[in-house]
């Protein structure tokens, strides 16, 4: 009796284990065009975060960013000068620059593109 | 004794009964039911061992209050701005002009599947019209030719409906008007 109950348990957390597999946020882009090669983690910008907060205009239009993953030169000197990140980025009205791992939090490794959903660079994959 | 082994045989199916939910509840029927997010340490694109993660919101603490969706972030990301459930910032500086239109436009008049109602207005209060216009779509109805094909592959309608808006599986959301119907008032026939 008691191994066919361990065996239950054991199953069903295998199975709950198996059927959530790691998978990013629908969103979530990943840059580390430069990042790695200058010692940082990659960042992990998340839409889901910024967008509760920010429609996509004002990154899209005002900001300038381009709305295709890896399109997007950034450089830290840029950001540090307001624009870009920088323009909300500058512990004002977001945490400062200075703030590095909380942007830079990204496992290494990691290729730039769109995370957890198509990644709209063609052929789709989802 | 028989009320011990009584006991142990209740424990066995309050335990079968357990399993049972466990193996349910990860069936994609129950996941509209109860949505659940991954913690950013177990996403797999964030560096567990980063110690400012504790720091950062985790997705279900800030998606689980926003309206259900079956897709994407499983929000439905309309109807949460529509609700007022969020109020996100239109603008940072003061001298931007914020830009919205409310009119629909058919497309896909001359298709086989349903007809596509884009509206405008759910477009225009995320969105700034130079998102779209003139690089993406001509601003004259009807001088547009949109193809599946291109959208599938990230172009057009695809740059965002896939990649952060929800995703192209939806076909029903934007074929969304039966063409043996009378066509909706007020909405500018397209392609």
């Amino acid at each position: 009796m008691r191994t066919c109950l361990l065996s239950m348990t054991m199953l069903s957390a295998a199975l709950a284990l198996a059927a959530a597999p790691a998978q990013a946020e629908y969103g979530d882009v990943v840059f580390n065009q430069r990042s790695e090669k200058e010692g940082m983690r990659p960042v992990v910008f998340s839409h889901w975060f910024h967008r509760i907060r920010f429609r996509c205009k004002v990154c899209h239009d005002e900001l300038g960013f381009k709305m295709r993953a890896g399109a997007n030169d950034l450089r830290m000197v840029d950001i540090a000068n307001g624009r870009f990140c920088g323009l909300c980025h500058n512990g004002d009205i977001a945490w400062g620059a200075e703030r590095c791992d909380l942007c830079h939090s990204g496992r290494s490794g990691l290729i730039s593109r769109i995370h957890g959903s198509n990644q709209t660079l063609g052929p789709g994959r989802w | 004794m028989r009320s011990g082994r009584e006991t142990r045989r209740q424990r066995y199916y309050l335990w079968l009964l357990l399993a049972l939910a466990a193996l349910v509840t990860q069936t994609p029927i129950a996941a509209e039911v109860a949505r659940r997010w991954l913690p950013l340490a177990k996403d797999g694109i964030h560096d567990p061992k980063n110690p400012a993660l504790r720091l950062l919101q985790e997705p279900g603490e800030a998606l689980s209050r926003l309206p259900a969706d079956p897709v994407g972030n499983q929000v439905n990301w309309t109807a949460a701005l529509d609700e007022g459930r969020i109020n996100p910032r239109t603008n940072i500086r003061a001298q931007t002009r914020i830009r919205t239109l409310d009119s629909d436009i058919l497309l896909n008049l001359r298709g086989g599947t349903p007809i596509v109602r884009f509206p405008h207005r759910q477009h225009t209060v995320w969105l700034d019209c130079s998102n779209c216009h003139e690089h993406l779509f001509k601003s004259k109805a009807g001088a547009n030719k949109l193809s599946m094909q291109l959208i599938l592959q990230g172009e057009q309608c695809g740059v965002c409906h896939g990649a952060v808006s929800f995703p192209l599986t939806q076909c029903g959301r934007c074929h969304n008007t039966p063409r043996k119907q009378p066509l909706p008032a007020g909405a500018v026939p397209g392609s």
